[in-house]
C-alpha cells in the first residue's frame, strides 16, 4: 500500500482534513501519515474502508520543547565582493505528545501504515480523538498511553488509568517525569 | 478473582460479577507486576535492553531478543549472517515447541487434570532448557541474540542433541494426543467454550493460535517472512469454532509443523560467521529515524517500535505484548459462561504477567 495513495485518499474524501507524510530517515524507510487529530475518527474509518482492518501497534511519544538549530548558507555582496555567509538560526519547537497506530491489513496481508496525531501541548490541550470505536485492539493500548502519558482519548468507553494504581497522579513515561523517593509513600498516592 | 489464584497464570486479578454462576461482566485489572520496563530500556543503551527483554514473557526469552533485534536491525539497517539466521530460527521453533507444551499442560490443569499432562509437557519442555542452557548458559534468562546475529556459535554436538530432541518429539505428541485429544472431559469442556468470532478476533488485534482457531490465516512468519522463513516449507493450521478446543487443537499442530521447520532448519544450516562485521554491540547510535519490527512469537505478534534521536540510548522504546492485547476480548468470550469455564479460557489465551504488565 502506498502511503502518497492513502493521503490522496483521505484528503481527497474528508473535507478539510489536513494529512502531512512524515519522513523517516532510518533505514527502515517507515514513513507515516500525520492527521489532523479534527478529523482522525473520520480518516480512521476512512482506513479501515481501505482494508486495513488490523491495528496492531497503539502508542504514545513525548516531545518536550526543544530548540532546533539550523544552518543556513546564503550569498550575500559584501563590499563588492560576493560572499557565503553562513547562519545559524534558532528556532524552538512547542512540546506536544504524539500517538501513534501501525496498522496492517489481515486480508490483503499488507502493512504497516503508520499514522500519527499530535496534541495541542503537554498540559491542558492534551485530548485526542479514541480510536477504540474502530478498532477495539485500541481499547488497552489507549488506556495505557493515557496512563502512563496522560493523553485523553475522546470517546473512550472505558478511560481508567491500567498499569498504575489509582489515585497515582503523575505520568511515568514522560521525559521530564522525577520518580518520588522510595519511602514518600503519600507522593505515591498511597491512601 | 485473583490476585494470588493459583489459575491466573501469575498475578492477575478479574473482577467478576456473577448471577449465581453466569459471568454477567468481566473486567480484567493489571498492573501487579508493573515495573516500567519501557523507561528502563530507555534510559539504557541499545545492548543493555536485550538482558530486559527476557523478562517480558519468561518463557521465551528467545523469541524476546529476536523481536528486539529485529527492530534494531531494521532501525540501523544491519544484515545477519546465514548461519545466525539458522540458529535463531532453531532457537525461536524450539521456544515454540516448549511454550506450547507447557501451554496444554497448564490448560489441562485449570481444568482440573492435576499434575499427569504438565509434568509430561515439563519433561520435554526441560530437554529443550538443557540445550538452551549448553548453548548460552542460562536455562530462561538466555540472553542470547544480539542485534546483527547471536552471541555464540553453537557445535556440532549441540546440534545433534538438537536432532536427536526434534526425532523423539513427534513421538511425544502421539502419546499427548492419545491421552488429550479424544479424551471425553476435554471434549466436555472446550467444544462450544468461550467462541471469538472471526470479525471480532481480527477487530480486537488478537494474534496467534488464537487468532488461527478462529480460521483466520495470518501467521507473521508467513505474511512477513522474516529472516529465512520463505526457506521453510511449513503450514498454517486454521481453526472452524474458535472455541476454546479450537484453541487446544492449534498448539498441538502448531508443534507438528514446527517440527517440520526444526528437521530443516537443522538438516540446512551452513557453515560461517555468526555475527554482522558492521554491527557495534557498545556504543551502536542509529540513524535518527525510527523503526517497527515483528516476529509471530510463541503468544502472537510480538512487536517491537524504536525510535533513535541519534544518541546511544533509543529515544522511545515500545513493545507490542501479544498477552495484553489477547486479553482485550476475555470479556467477551466468558460471557454467559459459568465462573468454572472462564478459567479454562483465560488458559486457552495464554498469556504471562511479565509480558502484560511490562
Amino acid at each position: 500500500m502506498i502511503l502518497e495513495d492513502v493521503r490522496a485518499r483521505l484528503q481527497a474524501e474528508i473535507p478539510g482534513c489536513q494529512v502531512d507524510l512524515v519522513v523517516n530517515g532510518s533505514p527502515s524507510a517507515q514513513n507515516s501519515l500525520l492527521i489532523d487529530r479534527q478529523h482522525g475518527l473520520e480518516a480512521a474509518r476512512l482506513l479501515r474502508g481501505l482494508e486495513l482492518d488490523y491495528c496492531s501497534n497503539v502508542t504514545a511519544v513525548d516531545w518536550p520543547e526543544r530548540v532546533q538549530t539550523d544552518k543556513i548558507k546564503s550569498k550575500q555582496v559584501v563590499d563588492g565582493v560576493e560572499k557565503e555567509i553562513e547562519q545559524t538560526v534558532k528556532t524552538t519547537i512547542p512540546g506536544y505528545l504524539e500517538v501513534v497506530y501501525h496498522l496492517f491489513s489481515m486480508s490483503k496481508k499488507e502493512g504497516p501504515v503508520v499514522v500519527r496525531m499530535r496534541t495541542g501541548n503537554r498540559t491542558d490541550d492534551v485530548t485526542l480523538p479514541s480510536l477504540t470505536p474502530v478498532w477495539r485492539s485500541a481499547e488497552f493500548q489507549e488506556r495505557e498511553a493515557f496512563d502512563l502519558y496522560g493523553i485523553v482519548f475522546d470517546g473512550h468507553p472505558d478511560l481508567r488509568r491500567i498499569l498504575m494504581w489509582e489515585g497515582f497522579t503523575d505520568y511515568p513515561m514522560r521525559r521530564d517525569y522525577v520518580p518520588p523517593p522510595d519511602d514518600d509513600l503519600e507522593a505515591l498516592g498511597e491512601r | 478473582m485473583g490476585p494470588q489464584h493459583p489459575s491466573t497464570h501469575g498475578v492477575f486479578r478479574m473482577d467478576v460479577r456473577l448471577d449465581g454462576e453466569r459471568v454477567m461482566r468481566l473486567k480484567p485489572v493489571f498492573g501487579y507486576l508493573h515495573r516500567n520496563h519501557e523507561k528502563i530500556a530507555e534510559t539504557a543503551s541499545y545492548l543493555a535492553a536485550i538482558p530486559y527483554t527476557d523478562r517480558l514473557d519468561y518463557l521465551c526469552s528467545m523469541t524476546n531478543n529476536w523481536g528486539y533485534a529485529l527492530a534494531v536491525e531494521k532501525l540501523a539497517g544491519l544484515t545477519v549472517p546465514e548461519r545466525a539466521e539458522y540458529i535463531r530460527v532453531i532457537v525461536g521453533e524450539l521456544t515454540r515447541l516448549q511454550n506450547h507444551a507447557g501451554m496444554v499442560g497448564f490448560l489441562l490443569q485449570d481444568m482440573g487434570a492435576s499434575g499427569t499432562p504438565l509434568m509430561y509437557a515439563f519433561r520435554e519442555r526441560e530437554r529443550v532448557l538443557d540445550l538452551f542452557e549448553s548453548l548460552s548458559g542460562a536455562r530462561m534468562m538466555c540472553n542470547y541474540m544480539r542485534f546483527g546475529g547471536v552471541r555464540v556459535d553453537c557445535s556440532a554436538e549441540w546440534l545433534s542433541e538438537a536432532a536427536k530432541l526434534v526425532a523423539g518429539f513427534g513421538s511425544f505428541l502421539d502419546e499427548f494426543e492419545k491421552l488429550l485429544t479424544g479424551n471425553e472431559i476435554l471434549m466436555a469442556r472446550t467444544q462450544g467454550v468461550g467462541v471469538l468470532p472471526r470479525e471480532l478476533a481480527i477487530n480486537a488485534g488478537v494474534t496467534g493460535p488464537g487468532l488461527r482457531a478462529s480460521g483466520v490465516n495470518y501467521d507473521v512468519r508467513k505474511v512477513d517472512r522474516y529472516g529465512i522463513y520463505e526457506r521453510f516449507e511449513f503450514r498454517v493450521p486454521l481453526g472452524e469454532h474458535g472455541d476454546v478446543f479450537d484453541r487446544y487443537m492449534m498448539r498441538v499442530l502448531e508443534m507438528r509443523e514446527t517440527l517440520k521447520i526444526l528437521e530443516q532448519a537443522l538438516r540446512d544450516i551452513p557453515a560461517g560467521p555468526i555475527m554482522d562485521p558492521k554491527a557495534r554491540l557498545r556504543g551502536l547510535r542509529p540513524k535518527v529515524g525510527e523503526a517497527y519490527g515483528r516476529i509471530e512469537s510463541p503468544k502472537g505478534e510480538l512487536g517491537f517500535y524504536l525510535i533513535s534521536d541519534g544518541t546511544p540510548n533509543p529515544y522511545r522504546y515500545r513493545v507490542r505484548p501479544p498477552s495484553l492485547i489477547n486479553l482485550t476480548v476475555l470479556e467477551d468470550m466468558c460471557l454467559g459462561h459459568n465462573i468454572a469455564d472462564v478459567v479454562v479460557i483465560l488458559g486457552s489465551i495464554d498469556i504471562v504477567m511479565g509480558e502484560v504488565d511490562r
